[in-house]
């Protein structure tokens, strides 16, 4: 089951949350939807479980169009809204047979699936618990065993690892991996390090606009042409002799005897910058190559226009 | 819709809500029925149930809304409609699956009364010298006021996200529904127009069967305002789906 978006807009009274986007999520295939807040994320999402209608544009889950067959794409969908909504006053174990029974799962089926999601999901001790009680880390494991149980093929997770810390993060991220085997996943979210962890390509969207759509090593190949390099060396070099250096096209000073070289696209500097030191007997105390960051290339696509 | 109704009515029962639903309502007829010399049957002389049916609704008139004013309003608030919405479930099952809950709590408050037509029965003189058609009339009267008032309830929690706004919407509909168009029926000289008016609200329709003669007319009336409210829910829900 693939998940399809094409020409998707959506306005909010005269503003323009969703702006004509179209991509496509692959069946088997983990995206990384980005964009900073007030983006339109959330409410692609919501036209995607159809909460709320496009302006125009059509979201396609497997073969059905979202607005004109919701039930069935509704029912091979699992749903993690923002802010992960749950029934504070009732018991996990209640609340998740609840979920797949609403999903369509007969008793036996139910069962099988609830008692399976408490086990991958790691909630066997908590589940005889009610969910008021539980940490934020646990709600959110249940809230993504509520998005499981009826066994979906398209996941839907708007931002699942908001505000959980360091550990929890990492444990949810690894969940998310083991269960999103062979499903088509699509989570938002604005930390950099987990679309890196966790997804085959990102969709960056500004402002309602998609902008970039693509694997996340491409993404940080096309960030600038050019590669930099940071080097240091002990002493007695200048800017000058840098810069006379073969294929390089841009030297400035970072410290103390301390340079950022930058080369043309598609030549890798360090043998030269090696020989150039070993030639003039310097001593180099540091070559690093600088790595383009997901940071940055968030921050270059959604810069404010 | 099973499944919603079975949720529901589960939280009801985990909470202290139907406990105290139930606790209250027994404890008010309780009290009007055989104890305060007012209304009492003991001094009334008459072996008739006309103090719980007479009563009765203007204590639903606060119980109900009171059972319903979370149900659309709280999920609102809390973002599990959303939730709710967007399984496969279509909106008027969600609603249905709530109105039938708040309702079976309301049936189940009002069984226990069941006792009082037994009591009635054996202070009749002679033992049995009771209406019982009327009573029958009258229980099944309670019931459907209680299901409108049931209906009306889950349609003023729908159009707030507030409990407590929706608790006072909803008693104010549910008494305009019961004696407000009996009131402003008085208001007009003409026969045929008061009348008309009058149709309108519960309290005519409600007396009419209280009286066992359970006519078509009257339950028509009890089921269209039923399916009225619930389209009503059944549009507020669905107003989120509007282009402009």
């Amino acid at each position: 089951m693939s998940l399809q978006v094409q020409n998707l807009t959506k306005f909010y009274g005269q503003q323009k949350a969703v702006d004509d986007i179209s991509f496509t999520v692959s069946e088997g295939e983990i995206v990384g939807f980005l964009g900073p807040n007030g983006a339109g994320k959330s409410t692609t999402m919501k036209i995607a479980t159809n909460y709320l209608p496009p302006s125009s544009g059509t979201i396609k889950i497997g073969n059905y169009d979202v607005a004109n067959q919701p039930l069935e794409a509704r029912r091979i969908t699992g749903y993690l809204p923002e802010h992960n909504p749950l029934y504070l006053d009732m018991y996990v174990h209640e609340y998740l047979t609840f979920s797949s029974r609403i999903a369509g799962l007969n008793t036996t089926k139910s069962r099988a699936r609830v008692g399976e999601m408490i086990e991958v999901c790691g909630l066997a001790l908590e589940q005889n618990k009610k969910i008021e009680s539980l940490s934020k880390g646990y709600r959110q494991r249940v809230g993504l065993a509520q998005a499981l149980v009826h066994d979906p093929q398209v996941l839907i997770l708007d931002e699942p690892t908001s505000g959980l810390d360091p550990n929890q993060l990492a444990e949810i991220r690894k969940l998310i991996r083991n269960v999103s085997r062979n499903k088509t996943v699509i989570f938002s979210t604005h930390i950099m390090q987990e679309v890196q962890a966790l997804c085959d390509r990102v969709v960056v969207i500004n402002r309602g606009k998609l902008v970039a759509n693509d694997t996340v090593p491409n993404l940080l190949k096309s960030q600038s042409g050019s590669t930099a390099l940071i080097i240091e060396f002990e002493g007695g070099v200048s800017l000058d002799e840098l810069k006379s250096i073969t294929g390089v096209l841009n030297v400035e000073e970072a410290g103390n005897f301390k340079f950022r070289i930058t080369g043309a696209p598609g030549i890798d500097l360090r043998p030269e910058i090696f020989r150039f030191a070993a030639d003039r007997h310097l001593s180099l105390l540091g070559l690093k190559q600088e790595e383009g960051s997901l940071e940055g290339i968030f921050r270059e696509l959604t810069a404010a226009v | 819709m099973i499944q919603v109704f079975i949720k529901e009515f589960n939280s009801f029962l985990n909470s202290l809500i139907a406990y105290v639903v139930i606790g209250v309502f027994l404890t008010t007829m309780g009290l009007l029925m055989w104890v305060f010399p007012e209304t009492s049957v003991i001094d009334y002389g008459y072996a008739d149930l006309d103090t719980l049916f007479s009563m009765g609704p203007y204590v639903f008139v606060f119980l109900i809304p009171a059972i319903t004013m979370k149900s659309l309003a709280e999920e609102k608030k809390l973002g599990t409609l959303e939730l709710l919405l967007t399984k496969p479930i279509t909106d008027v099952e969600i609603i249905a699956g709530k109105f039938l809950a708040s309702f079976a709590l309301v049936v189940l408050a009002l069984l226990p009364t069941l006792i009082y037509y037994y009591s009635i029965y054996q202070l009749g003189n002679p033992v049995g010298n009771v209406d019982a058609p009327g009573a029958i009339g009258s229980f099944l009267g309670l019931a459907l006021l209680g299901a409108c008032f049931c209906s009306v309830g889950i349609f003023a929690s729908s159009i707030t996200t507030n409990q407590i706004i929706s608790f006072i919407l909803g008693a104010f509909l549910c008494f305009l529904m019961y004696t407000g168009f009996e009131s402003l029926s008085t208001l007009l000289s003409e026969g045929g127009q008061a009348l008309w008016l009058k149709q309108f609200g519960i309290l005519y329709h409600y007396e009419s069967i209280s009286k066992g003669l359970i006519d078509s007319r009257d339950l028509l009336y009890f089921f269209s305002v039923i399916g009225v409210m619930i389209t009503l829910t059944k549009t507020i829900l669905g107003s989120r789906q509007w282009q402009p």
